[in-house]
């Protein structure tokens, strides 16, 4: 859209709402948020980007094509599955990993890798279809 | 200590008979709205409208947790209305006072 204020606007918005969504990303574990609705966050980031300043830059600024980003998230998910093989027990189930770091402790474990792939499947597919119809329009 | 909980407690009832007040207002405009951008801009009242609830209703049973989902619903809710107004621009300048026969017939003519 030819719009001055909205196109000024929209970097700092987008970048803001990423943020918010890695936050709930993160935050997902212990609390309300998660891999999908983090992700859902993300693909509106890119939505109001694409809107604004038009689909290539959104597509420069991702680098990655949306369907790899999508297929990368479902390999991490997939692989944090299969992790439990290594370990003797059923498949999905968490394995954990106590990081000491600066006197805290910093809990890693197979189910956040899998948060994390289902955040990139997400932003990956939703990105994709909101792209695509944007083009579609655009013309 | 019981003067400020009592300030607070009248403030959250004002607020939330105000917040009702703003909502009813707005849903007659959204009902009534002449023309389409006063419907958009009134759907978007209205999710201001209800990030004001999450608020109060926050403050009242102190559960920080909603104002998070009013973050959520305020960075969504402006791409709700960014879509509806790249909608408006998609569309053309329709002039109709009413969804009427007019504004359906462009709307078909556009989609084919």
């Amino acid at each position: 859209m030819r719009t001055l204020i909205f196109r000024t606007v929209a970097p700092y918005l987008s970048s803001l709402m990423v943020l918010f969504s890695v936050f709930v990303l993160l935050r997902g574990h212990n609390e309300p948020g998660g891999g999908f609705i983090g992700g859902l966050i993300a693909a509106s980031a890119f939505a109001i980007y694409g809107i604004a300043c038009g689909v290539s830059p959104v597509r420069r600024a991702l680098y990655f094509h949306p369907m790899g980003i999508s297929g990368a998230g479902l390999l991490m998910a997939s692989v944090a599955g299969l992790l439990s093989v290594f370990s003797g027990v059923p498949f999905m189930t968490g394995l954990w990993l106590y990081v000491p770091i600066f006197r805290e402790e910093l809990a890693l474990s197979t189910v956040l890798l899998f948060d994390v792939g289902v955040y990139f499947v997400v932003v990956g597919a939703i990105t994709s279809i909101a792209l695509a119809l944007e083009e579609r329009e655009g013309d | 200590m019981t003067d400020a909980a009592t300030l607070v407690d009248w403030a959250v009832q004002l607020s939330l008979a105000l917040l009702c007040l703003s909502f009813a207002v707005t849903v007659y405009r959204v009902i009534r709205g002449p023309t389409l951008p006063d419907r958009i801009l009134a759907l978007d009242m209205l999710v201001a409208t209800a990030i004001g609830f999450i608020a109060v209703i926050g403050i009242k049973t102190g559960y920080t947790l909603y104002v998070d989902i009013a973050i959520a619903l305020g960075l969504v809710g402006f791409l709700a209305t960014v879509a509806f107004s790249r909608f408006i621009l998609a569309r053309g300048p329709v002039q109709g006072d009413d969804g009427g026969v007019e504004t359906a017939r462009e709307g078909n003519s556009a989609n084919e």
